[in-house]
């Protein structure tokens, strides 16, 4: 069997945060009422001509500086035609010519160190409605539309076909996704579609430059579905080679429940979208002082924080990659280091406990209850001794739910550490009293058995004690 | 003299002396609608309620005695093709035959702030598509100074059989000059970007305008002042601070150089008309104006440029009548690809499809650079060679359209033919530049029209050309006998 290698290249879709829609007045928000946020111009009535929304391009500019990618002087708008119900003018105001932004790349981690991806171009465009059907699209009387998210201002950004492997267009992806986050032009939720992803794959023997015949892959709605849909993809592509078939050049989509991609169209069915530039709106010459005045307000990128991590505050790569990976949770680790400038415990808590629960509870950093100076003021309750360890979980827990300040969850449950030395003795003693069997054992050289000891002394203590102070004491009584 | 047949600025001057009232006007004009729009059919929608209501208005202002702006009171018409809010728009098309919008035009509003007495909806070829009304989905409108003839659209028969004192019409390829060449008026094609196209349903987004047809030149000025001016809803529209148009009312052509392009006599333009532009060429060197021959070379390329943009565009303009949100939809179709293909099919009438095939022809793969870049090119040559001659003229003067208004059903089986009569006004839609149509004479009883040209944003220029013509010739005091 021949060696493959696969050529990979993704379009991402993602939507920009502006309050209005990009070419009329309507309001973005999402989740309102169906037709709710419409008007003539979204709606593709007759005579409305569109009006370009200048803070897109602000944030199509500034998306792609983030991505290293050169800025046009010079950029149009072009129509790309193609007919359905929810495309109310039966095009798409989209750039094939002049794209805003072009030669960029993304630097992602693989197996084999950093590689660069390419990213071709990224232009600015309009996204159409939704079609809402009665159960079964096939089988359903009638559908209906919503025009909401039509007008709604969307970047899309074409990778080159740099990808190999599925766990790089997984990587790339989520880099990009982390990029365009931090430059605060979206919010890019995949779950609402805010990010949207079209993966490009061909297969070819290794060692050989032709591209293979491609499949594309579209709206895939999660990192997971990119990387499954490919691996499968390029499977199947493989074997049809391997079985002496050909691929067929079309359009698939991904069953997330099946685990397989599936045809939507061919080649032959492919539109022809007889891209001209739109008369109704003017070319724009871009203002290179504007451009160097968007790059001046760009944040610190993902790449240089983390090295930053490493360097100033000595953390592991793999502590900085995660706490890099979106914004929030950067910002989240400095604001705890203001209160609490342990680098390394505060990444340990973001990292383990606060992650977990928040994974269990499906939520973002940003709705999370605990705020970064109470997690710094915990940590130092901690370092000072006053809770233990084992309390300081079950603290976090709390304040976890409720939100509430430590010291305040520490006071109502009476959970401060005992560290007095009188009454730990006094639990001591008694504990030595109850449990004749295990003092002997220990005597009589079973180490193990002060654990069971040291365990009986919490539990009296309802784990308030010290558990250094009470392994201290036992061993010395004994 | 009737009141239906007197200009804007002679009604005004009756409305402010109190000689007569605004409800007064327009009843006059509804009356006379009444008599002869079952022979003219200029109209697709009247508005009679509305419209006196707001004669109305202007006469209150004037008893409260409040001073009125020139067009208040003013019995205009709207052509189909211009969105009214609340007023069905139809475009003379079965594809909206009950499309309502719920904005107006800026034009419309620029109007409505002047309390224009906005009269209906007048007919037109369906989509704007056609020279001579006859590919209307609803019926062909007259000429009012023969009946068997074409009139070019609704805006201008009105005008002309005094069924409106004014009009707004759309020029994407010449309708408003060719209009008013077939009715005896004048009508002016603005720069493009001098009038917001917002709410005008698209023809052809870069070559469309909207502008007035007038009795007159004053008039026209009148009307240039109340609709031109920047729109920030459409991107196009050009921020200009406008000045009064009326100034440029100047009887005084003296040292102006008058450009005739030798290309727009040539043989396809009946002799009768050729001979009346010269006439008229003559009386401005009468008059003290430089007049000489000259030459645009690209004109020959103008027509299939011209119509190869702008059905490239219409494809696309008209791509969005699909029977989804409003307007026509075929009934029981079978999935959505069958609801498209056949509101489309049966909703569009022949030119209409004609023109969508051609344009998405053009725009289609593989033939996007050869035809449609193409066009393109032989578009900037037109403007440059425009460009070069308003180097060396202040006007140039052609004839309007190649024939008076021609027989109803004469063109209307060969659209080739039909594109023809568009030749001498279309360059200036592909060049932008400002154009105005004047009676330049009449043969065997039909007004000859004649093209003023001017470069971009000259409005004044050709109010000023024209309007010397004007005052030393007699055509524009001839009424059409009905």
């Amino acid at each position: 069997m021949a060696q493959y290698e696969a050529v990979i290249g993704l379009e991402i879709h993602v939507e920009l945060k502006t309050n209005t829609k990009i070419f009329c007045t309507s309001a973005t928000e999402f989740g309102v009422d169906p037709n709710a946020h419409v008007c003539p111009g979204c709606m593709g009535m007759p005579g409305v001509l569109p009006v370009l929304n200048k803070q897109v391009v602000e944030y199509a500019i500034r998306a792609g500086l983030a991505l290293n990618c050169t800025i046009a002087d010079f950029t149009r708008f072009d129509r790309k035609h193609y007919y359905y119900p929810d495309l109310p003018c039966n095009y798409q105001i989209s750039q094939n010519y002049f794209p805003i932004a072009k030669n960029g790349y993304v630097e992602i981690e693989t197996e084999k160190g950093k590689k660069k991806i390419g990213i071709t171009k990224a232009h600015m465009e309009e996204d159409a409605g939704k079609l809402v059907h009665q159960g079964n699209i096939a089988t359903t009387p009638y559908s209906l539309v919503d025009y909401n998210r039509a007008g709604m201002p969307l970047i899309e950004i074409v990778s080159e076909p740099d990808i190999r492997t599925p766990e790089e267009a997984r990587a790339y992806a989520e880099k990009l996704r982390s990029i365009i986050q931090y430059t605060g032009v979206s919010d890019c939720r995949m779950e609402e579609g805010s990010l949207r992803c079209d993966v490009n794959v061909s297969v070819r023997p290794v060692g050989t430059t032709e591209l293979g015949t491609k499949t594309e892959i579209k709206n895939l709605n999660s990192f997971k579905a990119i990387q499954k849909a490919t691996e499968y993809e390029i499977e199947r592509q493989i074997d049809i080679l391997e079985e002496g078939g050909s691929i067929v050049q079309e359009t698939r989509t991904w069953d997330d429940n099946k685990g397989i991609t599936i045809s939507m169209r061919t080649k032959e069915e492919a539109h022809d979208y007889r891209y001209f530039p739109d008369p109704d709106l003017v070319p724009l010459v871009i203002d290179r002082e504007w451009v160097e005045s968007i790059k001046a307000t760009l944040p610190e990128l993902p790449d240089r924080r983390k090295s930053r991590y490493i360097s100033e505050y000595g953390l592991p790569e793999y502590d900085a990659i995660i706490l890099t990976q979106t914004k929030e949770t950067a910002d989240y680790f400095e604001d705890c280091l203001k209160v609490f400038p342990n680098p390394k415990t505060v990444s340990n808590w973001i990292m383990g406990d606060l992650t977990r629960l928040l994974n269990a509870n499906n939520m973002e950093i940003s709705e999370c209850k605990i705020k970064p100076q109470q997690l710094a003021e915990m940590l130092k309750m901690m370092d000072r001794g006053t809770i233990s360890g084992k309390i300081a979980k079950t603290v976090f827990e709390e304040m976890f739910t409720s939100g509430k300040d430590p010291g305040t969850i520490v006071k109502e449950k009476g959970l401060v550490q005992i560290s007095d030395e009188g009454a730990i003795a006094a639990i001591v003693e008694e504990v030595i009293a109850k449990n004749p069997k295990s003092v002997e054992d220990f005597r009589n050289g079973k180490d193990k058995a002060i654990g069971f000891l040291v365990g009986q002394v919490m539990k009296a203590s309802k784990g308030k004690a010290n558990p250094a102070l009470v392994n201290k004491l036992l061993r010395e009584k004994l | 003299m009737q009141l239906y047949q007197m200009t804007a600025r002679e009604l005004h001057r009756r409305i402010v002396n109190k000689e007569v009232s605004a409800v007064e006007i327009a009843n006059a004009v509804y009356q006379r609608i009444e008599t002869v729009d079952e022979k003219i059919k200029a109209y697709i929608t009247l508005l009679k309620e509305r419209a006196l209501e707001r004669a109305g208005a202007v006469d209150a202002k004037i008893a409260a005695g409040e001073e009125i702006v020139p067009l208040s009171g003013i019995p205009i018409a709207v052509k189909d093709n211009v969105c009214m809010s609340g007023v069905r728009t139809t475009c003379a098309s079965k594809m909206l035959y009950n499309f309502v919008p719920p904005h107006n035009a800026t034009a419309v509003e620029k109007l409505e702030a002047n309390v224009a007495v906005l009269l209906g909806k007048t007919n037109l070829d369906e989509f704007a598509m056609g020279s001579s009304a006859e590919n209307s989905a609803f019926f062909v409108t007259k000429n009012p100074w023969a009946a068997d003839r074409a009139a070019g659209d609704g805006s201008a028969a009105a005008v002309a059989a005094g069924e409106a004192i004014c009009a707004l019409g759309s020029d994407t390829g010449g309708a408003i000059r060719r209009s008013a060449a077939f009715c005896g008026l004048v009508g002016m094609k603005p720069t493009y970007g001098a009038v917001s196209r917002y709410g005008l349903v698209a023809h052809a987004s870069s070559l469309d305008q909207i502008g007035p047809i007038t009795r007159d030149v004053t008039d026209c000025a009148l009307m240039l002042n109340a609709i031109c001016g920047h729109d920030s809803r459409d991107s196009t529209s050009v921020n200009l601070s406008v000045s009064d148009y009326t100034e440029y009312l100047i009887n005084d052509v003296r040292g102006l150089k008058i450009g005739v392009p030798k290309e727009y006599l040539g043989e396809n333009i009946e002799p009768e008309v050729r001979e009346a532009i010269e006439a008229a060429t003559e009386k401005y060197s009468s008059l003290g104006a430089l007049v000489e021959e000259t030459s645009l070379p690209h004109t020959k390329y103008a027509l299939p440029a011209y119509y190869l943009i702008a059905a490239a565009e219409a494809s696309s303009n008209l791509a969005r009548y699909d029977g989804t949100r409003y307007g026509y939809r075929a009934e029981n179709p079978e999935d959505v690809l069958d609801m498209f293909i056949r509101s489309r099919s049966e909703g569009f009438g022949e030119e209409v499809q004609r023109r969508i095939v051609l344009g998405t022809y053009v725009l289609s793969e593989g033939n996007y650079d050869t035809h449609y870049l193409e066009a393109l090119k032989v578009r900037t040559l037109i403007k440059q060679d425009f460009d070069r001659a308003f180097e060396k003229y202040d006007v140039l003067i052609s004839p309007t359209a190649p024939s008076p208004a021609f027989k109803i059903g004469e063109k209307a089986g060969d659209p080739v033919q039909m594109y023809q009569s568009d030749i001498c006004t279309l360059p200036v839609n592909l060049g932008g530049i400002p154009a105005l149509s004047i009676p330049a004479g009449f043969v065997n009883g039909l007004p000859v029209g004649m093209q003023l040209m001017a470069k971009p944003f000259n409005e004044g220029m050709l109010l000023r050309t024209a309007y010397s013509f004007e005052q030393n010739t007699p055509h524009h005091c001839k009424y059409p006998e009905l």
